[in-house]
C-alpha cells in the first residue's frame, strides 16, 4: 500500500468506478478503496437480508418473500436510455461485455389522475388517449418536426434557430396545450422542472430525439434497458475494467483519511496506519464531508409486491413519471418497477420504488400519489436521504468529489457529472462518438 | 452459463486462487502458448475466448482471469456470475497457497452455481525439488470435495491443455434453458454474426 499513485479513488459507487476505469485505461496508476466489504457504495444492490439490516428492521425477512439471495434491490434505482450517455460510456469502454441487458417493458406518464403510455412518435401521438383529437394532430406535427430535425441541414429547421429561440417558442409554434407540454418536457425530454422552457431549444429537441431513437432501438415498449441482476453490476463491471488495466482494488478499508500538505493539497490517503501517496483524490461526498454541502433531500419508498403496477399493460419493468404540475409540487415524482424478469427478485415478485426531491419531512405523506398507483404492497421501506454537492476548488486541493445521486429514474445526469469530473481530472474530454448503429444486441 | 445447441457449447470459466499461484500464466500458456518468467497482469484483456473441438461438441470457453482483484480479497460477485466452470490454482511449492485454495473452494460453493465443473490445479509442477504439497493430499481433498485434480506447469506446459480439455469434456452437454436470457450489447457487427449462431 505504501506506494505512490497518480490517483486514489475512494468509494466504489458507480461514478467513482466509471472514473477509475477511464483513468486506468488512460494509463494512470490508480488505487481504489472502499470502507465497505462490498462494491457499489450508495449504488449497490442488496439482497433481502441486507435490505432488512440496512433499514434497521428487527428479526429476519418473512418466508413469504422468498429466498434472500434472489433479491438484488437497487439502492439508486435507475434505467438506462438505450441511446443515452451511459450506453455510450459502456460501449466505449467495452464494459458491455460483462453485462447482460434486457429492455424495459414500459414508459408511462401520470396525467389527470391516470397513467398513460408515453407517446414518443407521430404514430403513437395519434393513438394516445392523453390528447383530444385536434391536439393529437398538433402533437403529430411537432413530433414529425423533431424527427426530421437535423442540425446540419437548415432545410429541416423550419425557420427556427434553436440556439436562439426557447423551448417555449417552439412549443407555442405548434400550439400545444399545457398538459401536452407537461408530458413532453418531463416524460420525454426528462426535465426535472420547468426552467427548460426559457432556455434555448437545442437541448430540448435533442433530448426528445434521444428518447425516440432509444425507443426504436430494441423494440421494447420503452426507450430504456436495464441489466440482469440489477444496477449493482455496473460499478462492478467498471471496477473490473480498471483492474484489467492495472488498477489496484482494496475493499473493507476502514477510515480512508485523506492527507493534506501545508497548502491544503491532497498528498495521500491513510487507512489502518498505512499511507498511500497520490497526486489526486477522487471520492464520493461521504469520504470528504468537509468539502461538500447539502443541496437537497430525496424522499423514497422501496416496495415489494406480488403483481405488476396496475394500468401498465402488465409491464414487468416500467417507469412512470408524475410531472410536478400534475401533483401541484415543485419537483417531479418517479415510480420505477422491476421484477424477477430482470433477475432482481424471486419468481412472481416485483420491486417498486417511488422517489422525489423531498419538500417535507414526511415521506409517507409526500410519496402518497406515487404509492397510490402501485396497488397492494407486501412490504414498504421509507427513507429520506441527503444529497451533497462539492464545494471545493480542485485546482487548489487536488480533490474531485462527486455529486450525490438524484431522484431521477435514469442516468443522464449521472453521466454528465462523471464526464465533467473526468475533464477536470485529466484536462481532456472523453470521446463518446461510438458507432451506436453498429453496436447492437445479441440475444 | 453453458448453452447448448447442435452440440455448440458456450461456457464461462473463471480462475481462482491466491496471487502468485500461476493463474495468469496458465491462461497465457493455454491461449497463447507462451510463458513469461515475470508475468505482469495481462493488461487490457476482458477475457479470452478459446474454442475447443471435442469429438461430440464444440466448446467455446470464455476464460476470465482475476485481473489482480484477488490480491486484497476484492473479487466482485459478478466475477462468479453465470460461470459454469472454475480452475482453482495453488503453487505446489507453497503450503499456504494450498490452504488458501481450500478457502476459494468454500467461497465458490457459496457464490457459484451448484452444477459448476471445478478443477484443482497444483501448479509449478516443474519445481519438484521445492515441493511442499504432496500430490496425494491434494488428490484426496479434491475427491472429497467433488473437484477433479491435476498437477500442471505453465512453464513446461505439462497438463495445461489437458486440464482445460477435461473441463470442456465434463461440461453438461444439454442444459435446461436459463431464465430468459438478456442481450449483450456489442460493438462490432462481426461479433454479432459470430454469436448469433450460438443460440437457438
Ligand atoms: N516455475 C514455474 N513458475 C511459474 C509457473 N506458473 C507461474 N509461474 C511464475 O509464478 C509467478 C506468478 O505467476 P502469475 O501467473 O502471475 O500468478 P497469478 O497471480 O496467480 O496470476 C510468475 O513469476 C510466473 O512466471 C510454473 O508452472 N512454473
Ligand atoms: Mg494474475
Amino acid at each position: 500500500m505504501d506506494e505512490e499513485y497518480d490517483v486514489i479513488v475512494l468509494g466504489t459507487g458507480l461514478k467513482e468506478c466509471i472514473l477509475s476505469g477511464l483513468l486506468s485505461v488512460d494509463g494512470l496508476k490508480v488505487l481504489h478503496m472502499d470502507r465497505n466489504d462490498y462494491y457499489g457504495g450508495e449504488s449497490t444492490s442488496l439482497n433481502l437480508v441486507q435490505l432488512w439490516k440496512r433499514f434497521g428492521k428487527e428479526d429476519t425477512p418473512p418466508e413469504r418473500l422468498g429466498l434472500s439471495k434472489e433479491y438484488n434491490v437497487d439502492m439508486v434505482p435507475k434505467f438506462m436510455m438505450a441511446n443515452g450517455a451511459l450506453i455510450r460510456v459502456l460501449i466505449h469502454t467495452n464494459v458491455t461485455k460483462y453485462l447482460n441487458f434486457k429492455a424495459v417493458d414500459g414508459g408511462f406518464v401520470y396525467s389527470k389522475g391516470k397513467t398513460h403510455k408515453v407517446p414518443a412518435t407521430d404514430v403513437e401521438a395519434l393513438k394516445s388517449p392523453l390528447m383530444g383529437l385536434f391536439e393529437k394532430r398538433r402533437a403529430r406535427k411537432f413530433f414529425i418536426y423533431v424527427q426530421d430535425y437535423d442540425e446540419s441541414d437548415p432545410k429541416s429547421h423550419e425557420g427556427l434557430d434553436l440556439n436562439k429561440v426557447t423551448a417555449r417558442d417552439v412549443l407555442s409554434k405548434y400550439g400545444l396545450e399545457d398538459n401536452t407540454v407537461d408530458f413532453i418536457g418531463h416524460a420525454l425530454a426528462l426535465y426535472r422542472d420547468d426552467s427548460y422552457l426559457d432556455q434555448p431549444a437545442t437541448d430540448f429537441v435533442k433530448r426528445i430525439k434521444i428518447y425516440a431513437e432509444s425507443l426504436a432501438r430494441f423494440q421494447g415498449g420503452s426507450p430504456f434497458i436495464y441489466p440482469l441482476y440489477g444496477l449493482g453490476e455496473l460499478p462492478q463491471g467498471f471496477a473490473r475494467l480498471s483492474a484489467v488495466y492495472g488498477g489496484t482494488y482494496m475493499l473493507n478499508k476502514p477510515e480512508c483519511k485523506v492527507e493534506f500538505d501545508e497548502n491544503g493539497k491532497a498528498i495521500g490517503v491513510t487507512s489502518e496506519g498505512e499511507t498511500a501517496k497520490c497526486k489526486k483524490v477522487v471520492c464520493d461526498p461521504s469520504y470528504l464531508p468537509e468539502k461538500a454541502k447539502k443541496v437537497g433531500r430525496v424522499a423514497r419508498a422501496i416496495c415489494i409486491m406480488n403483481h405488476p403496477i396496475p394500468n401498465t399493460n402488465d409491464s414487468h419493468s416500467v417507469q412512470i413519471i408524475l410531472p410536478q404540475k400534475q401533483l401541484q409540487r415543485k419537483s417531479d415524482m418517479y415510480v420505477f418497477c422491476c421484477s424477477y424478469s430482470h433477475n432482481v427478485a424471486p419468481k412472481g415478485k416485483f420491486i417498486a420504488f417511488v422517489s422525489t426531491e423531498a419538500e417535507t419531512d414526511q415521506p409517507e405523506v409526500e410519496l402518497k400519489p406515487g404509492m397510490d398507483i402501485l396497488g397492494p404492497v407486501e412490504e414498504t421501506f421509507f427513507e429520506i436521504y441527503d444529497r451533497f454537492e462539492p464545494t471545493n476548488q480542485n485546482e487548489d486541493d487536488g480533490c474531485f468529489v462527486s455529486t450525490s445521486y438524484d431522484a431521477t429514474t435514469h442516468f443522464e445526469s449521472t453521466v454528465i457529472d462523471v464526464l465533467s469530473m473526468y475533464t477536470k481530472i485529466t484536462g481532456k474530454e472523453v470521446d463518446l462518438t461510438v458507432d451506436l448503429s453498429a453496436a447492437s444486441a445479441t440475444e | 452459463m453453458a448453452t447448448a445447441g447442435n452440440s455448440n457449447i458456450n461456457a464461462k470459466l473463471v480462475l481462482l486462487g491466491d496471487m502468485g499461484a500461476g493463474k495468469s500464466s496458465l491462461v497465457l500458456r493455454f491461449v497463447k502458448g507462451q510463458f513469461l518468467e515475470f508475468q505482469e497482469s495481462t493488461i487490457g484483456a476482458a477475457f479470452f475466448s478459446q474454442t475447443l473441438a471435442l469429438s461430440d461438441a464444440t466448446v467455446k470457453l470464455e476464460i476470465w482471469d482475476t485481473a489482480g482483484q484477488e490480491r486484497y480479497h476484492s473479487l466482485a460477485p459478478m466475477y462468479y456470475r453465470g460461470a459454469s466452470a472454475a480452475i482453482i490454482a495453488y503453487d505446489i511449492t507453497n503450503t499456504e497457497s494450498f490452504e488458501r485454495a481450500k478457502k476459494w473452494v468454500d467461497e465458490l460453493q457459496k457464490q457459484g452455481n451448484p452444477n459448476m465443473v471445478t478443477a484443482l490445479a497444483g501448479n509449478k509442477a516443474d519445481l519438484e525439488e521445492n515441493r511442499k504439497v504432496a500430490a496425494e493430499e491434494a488428490k484426496a481433498y479434491a475427491e472429497v470435495n467433488g473437484l477433479f485434480f491435476m498437477e500442471t506447469s505453465a512453464k513446461t506446459a505439462v497438463n495445461v491443455n489437458d486440464i482445460f480439455y477435461e473441463i470442456a469434456r465434463r461440461l453438461p452437454r444439454a442444459q435446461p434453458a436459463q431464465n430468459p436470457g438478456g442481450m449483450i450489447l456489442t460493438n462490432t457487427p462481426s461479433e454479432i454474426a459470430q454469436s448469433s449462431n450460438c443460440c437457438s
